[in-house]
């Protein structure tokens, strides 16, 4: 054990509840010992569950044990905790370019780079992307080996998206649905089916118009603010609304074993491509 | 205490949870409250009403059941919700640094539990 790891555990021993943790944790991981950085992060996070800083290390972790579902969630944990988490989206820049989807890799690096422009890792991360973006014409390069699971929330974010005539055009938005509606229950673009394959597009568009100003008006009188999402988990799927506009709801529907947390991050950037198809300037 | 008491205490108990009550979805009339001081169960127990009932129908249009949980999350906190059985909704209110998760899990265990 090294003097510095020493004395990380001994701080922590004497001190649970304070943040050396993540110090120990990143120290364990730099020296190749994983599955006790492993431990020690999990540890930090039950008493610390909502701390990014936290969740980003454990992604850093489980993606140097190849575990990239995992290390995903955990980043998507972490922007889920502090949007503007730049290791969180370095990490999962990292893998979207893994699975091939340089585009997505593209933008998460760029937001990490406006975030915390003085990181050079992040900086070489980029030219490394852009680099194998021009080397390959398509714009895709080889995925990688394994790619489940950038590859499940790649949201197509092509510059022709925005102009084609349906918004969710691209086969990689799922197999059962992605609605824009507007706050009359019409529904603008995408589609949706039920579990059992009917097209349900309408019926629930109609039932969807005033959620938006029932939901601003609760989280108003609650003194919560203005909403941001709406989550809505059952047995057949899962449900993820958010509001592009203020007159425009988006419905993002996906199969349960989808986490939540990684549903929201396919309707942020839907929503994202919704405000570019509705002229809206971000 | 009673069960349903003793079901709001550990909800409530969880970190950042404000407070959580039982409420009747139909007519959104509070059944049993564990709320923090200045914390109005009516207003919170007629919003989560009128609002899961909206998102019952909707994905109920999507061929789907009635949701298990409800997260609707506000810029500086959350509601969540479980709906149950006999018409009944286990609702929390909870701040923006709330471990979400652990409330989720009590709830969805809480509700099973006054089934």
């Amino acid at each position: 054990m090294t003097d510095d790891i020493r004395a990380l555990t001994a701080r922590l021993a004497n001190e649970p509840s304070s943040l050396a943790f993540l110090e120990l944790g990143e120290a364990l991981r730099r020296r190749g010992q994983l599955e006790a950085a492993y431990k020690v992060v999990r540890g930090g996070l039950s008493r610390y569950p909502g701390l990014a800083d936290a969740h980003d290390l454990l992604g850093r972790i489980l993606g140097d044990q190849g575990d990239l579902a995992g290390a995903f969630d955990a980043w998507a944990d972490a922007l889920r905790f502090d949007p503007m988490q730049s290791g969180a989206l370095k990490g999962i820049g990292f893998l979207y370019f893994r699975a091939g989807n340089v585009d997505a890799a593209l933008e998460h690096l760029q937001r990490a780079a406006d975030i915390d422009p003085d990181d050079e890792s992040i900086a070489q991360a980029l030219a490394r992307v852009r680099a194998a973006a021009r080397a390959a014409p398509a714009g895709r390069p080889e995925p990688a080996e394994d790619t489940s699971a950038p590859a499940q929330v790649t949201a197509a974010p092509t510059e022709e998206g925005a102009a084609a005539t349906s918004l969710f055009a691209s086969p990689e938005n799922g197999d059962q649905g992605m609605m824009l509606v507007d706050g009359n229950g019409l529904r603008l673009s995408g589609n949706l089916r039920s579990p059992s394959n009917e097209d349900v597009g309408d019926r629930v568009a109609a039932e969807l118009a005033g959620v938006s100003k029932e939901a601003s008006r609760t989280t108003k009188l609650l003194g919560l603010g203005a909403w941001v999402a709406i989550a809505v988990e059952s047995p057949e799927g899962n449900l993820f609304l958010v509001a592009p506009t203020p007159n425009t709801l988006l419905l993002t529907m996906r199969d349960p074993s989808l986490p939540m947390a990684r549903l929201g991050l396919i309707a942020e950037r839907a929503a994202r491509e919704a405000r570019a198809w509705l002229g809206v300037q971000e | 205490m009673s069960p349903t008491n003793a079901v709001l205490e550990r909800v409530t108990r969880v970190p950042g949870v404000r407070g959580s009550l039982l409420i009747s979805a139909t007519d959104g009339l509070v059944v049993a409250e564990r709320l923090m001081d200045g914390i109005d169960g009516r207003a919170i127990a007629a919003l989560a009403a009128n609002l899961i009932q909206r998102l019952v129908r909707a994905t109920a249009g999507a061929g789907m059941r009635i949701p298990t949980f409800v997260h609707l999350r506000g810029n500086t906190g959350s509601v969540l919700a479980a709906p149950g059985r006999n018409d009944l909704v286990l609702v929390a209110l909870a701040g923006v640094d709330a471990n979400l998760g652990l409330a989720r899990v009590e709830m969805l265990d809480a509700v099973d539990r006054l089934a």
